[in-house]
Parts: C-alpha cells; sequence; structure tokens
C-alpha cells in the first residue's frame, strides 16, 4: 500500500519532469526513473513478468535508443528549442484541453466499480502462465506482433540506411 | 490488502494528461516521442489493473503487445527524426511542415 503512494509520487513527478525539462537527456533520464517506478506498480499488481519486461524492452533498449539517437544528433549543436514558438497561443488552450480531458477522466474513475476481490490464483502474472497464455490463447496476436517488428525494422533499414534524403 | 482498481486508474489519468499535454507543448521531436511513450505507459497500467480486477491474463499479454508494438513506433520515429537531423541543423517540429494540408 505504502509502496504503491510513493511509487505514485514519484510517477508523477518524473513524468512532469520529463516533459518540462529542457535537456533531452534529463528527460530520458527522468523517464528511466519513471519506469523503474512503473515496474513496481506492475509488481504491486502482481504482475511480475511485465515488470521485468518494462525494465529489459523499456528501459533497457527503447531508452538505449533514445539516449543513442540523442548523443548521435546533439554532438555539436542541441536540438533545444531556440527562439519564440510560433504556436505560442497553443499553450494556454492545450493546458485547459489537458485539464478537461483530467476532469472527464477523474469523473468515469469516480465510477468505477471496486473489485470484488476475488483471491487471485497463485500463478497469476507468473513467467509459467503468462507464456501458456501468450503461446496457446492468444497465439495469433503473439504472431501479429512478430510481423509488425519485421515491418518496422524493414521500415528503419529503408529510412535510415539511405545515404541522400531529399524531401 | 488489496489496492483498489479505482486507485490505479487514477494514476493512469493523471499519468496519461501529463502525456498528451507535454505532447501538445512541446516542440523539440525526441522529447515529443518520450510525452507518447509516456502515454503508452499510462495505457499498461490500466490495462495491468484491469486484469487483476477481473482476474484474466488477457489485460496483461495485451500490455506485452503494447510494450511490443511501443518499440516498433520508437524505432520508427527515431529514424524519421535521424533523417530531418542529416538535412537540419536543429529540429523542431514546426518547420517540418510540408506535408500540412
Amino acid at each position: 500500500m505504502v509502496l504503491f503512494w510513493i511509487c505514485t509520487v514519484v510517477l508523477l513527478l518524473t513524468g512532469i519532469g520529463v516533459i518540462a525539462s529542457r535537456q533531452p537527456v534529463h528527460s530520458v533520464i527522468g523517464l528511466i526513473v519513471n519506469f523503474t517506478a512503473l515496474a513496481v506498480v506492475f509488481l504491486t499488481l502482481s504482475a511480475d513478468f511485465l515488470a521485468m519486461m518494462q525494465i529489459i524492452i523499456y528501459a533497457g533498449a527503447i531508452l538505449v535508443l533514445f539516449l543513442f539517437v540523442i548523443t548521435l544528433l546533439t554532438v555539436g549543436n542541441e536540438p533545444v528549442e531556440r527562439g519564440p514558438s510560433r504556436l505560442s497561443f497553443q499553450t494556454a488552450p492545450s493546458v485547459a484541453a489537458g485539464l478537461a480531458a483530467l476532469a472527464l477522466l477523474a469523473l468515469g474513475v469516480r465510477n468505477a466499480q471496486p473489485s470484488a476481490g476475488i483471491a487471485l490464483p497463485a500463478d497469476f502474472g507468473s513467467v509459467a502462465s503468462f507464456g501458456l497464455q501468450l503461446l496457446t490463447t492468444h497465439l495469433f496476436a503473439f504472431e501479429v506482433t512478430a510481423f509488425i517488428l519485421l515491418v518496422a525494422v524493414i521500415g528503419v533499414v529503408l529510412m535510415a540506411g539511405r545515404k541522400e534524403v531529399r524531401f | 490488502m488489496q489496492i483498489p482498481v479505482g486507485d490505479y486508474l487514477a494514476v493512469s489519468a493523471a499519468l496519461f494528461i501529463t502525456g498528451a499535454v507535454g505532447f501538445l507543448l512541446r516542440r523539440n521531436p525526441i522529447t515529443m516521442l518520450m510525452a507518447i511513450e509516456l502515454m503508452w505507459n499510462a495505457g499498461n497500467i490500466a490495462f495491468a489493473a484491469f486484469a487483476r480486477s477481473f482476474v484474466d491474463m488477457s489485460g496483461q499479454i495485451f500490455v506485452f503487445i503494447v510494450i511490443t508494438v511501443a518499440a516498433a513506433e520508437a524505432a520508427i520515429a527515431l529514424a524519421i527524426v535521424v533523417m530531418v537531423f542529416r538535412r537540419r541543423p536543429h529540429v523542431d517540429v514546426d518547420d517540418i511542415s510540408i506535408m500540412r494540408g
């Protein structure tokens, strides 16, 4: 219980830090802390395998990709937002829209039925039951995911491997 | 002592709005991508919370698939950013507007 609320505070603070920091590297560091706290939240939901995947795939692979691109691209010049924004008039409306959406979501959350407190089976969220479900019940989704990854690999090689860019 | 599903949904909603507002406010494409990652993860919290609430592993499997698709999305989007960076010294998404309607 206490763990959950600590993680919640960490999640929200680092989330705000990610979108508020000027340097992209600071955003990435905030995102790493955010994802680690999220893995702990998954543990409180008895989703052991997901917590591991969160750390390995997200904090391990995707964020390293982000860091790699940032270090690759900002050797000589910082990609810091410079100059006055040409869309400065959209700041107030977007914050207002965010608050309105938050109010709408809070209304929905308030109407959520409390869970009946059904006892979870002992292997709920374990690697064994997760793998069994993934490779039997959800086999088609698993295959489609593999295909999506293949398409992504081909697309990245086509786009980033090109010598001359015309657009 | 189980934490009620509504608490998880509240955290999920707050995190999603943080990501959405960040996406609207920032002009650096890499930071905007990170805001998108925040939104993916807010959805993942809701999926995992409902999976436990209904004692159904399908929600957790969907989180796994969402993580995979997020990885693919990040790879493609970063490739696009690299392409744009080769052409321009610094990137502001307001500059990349040749495909506007």
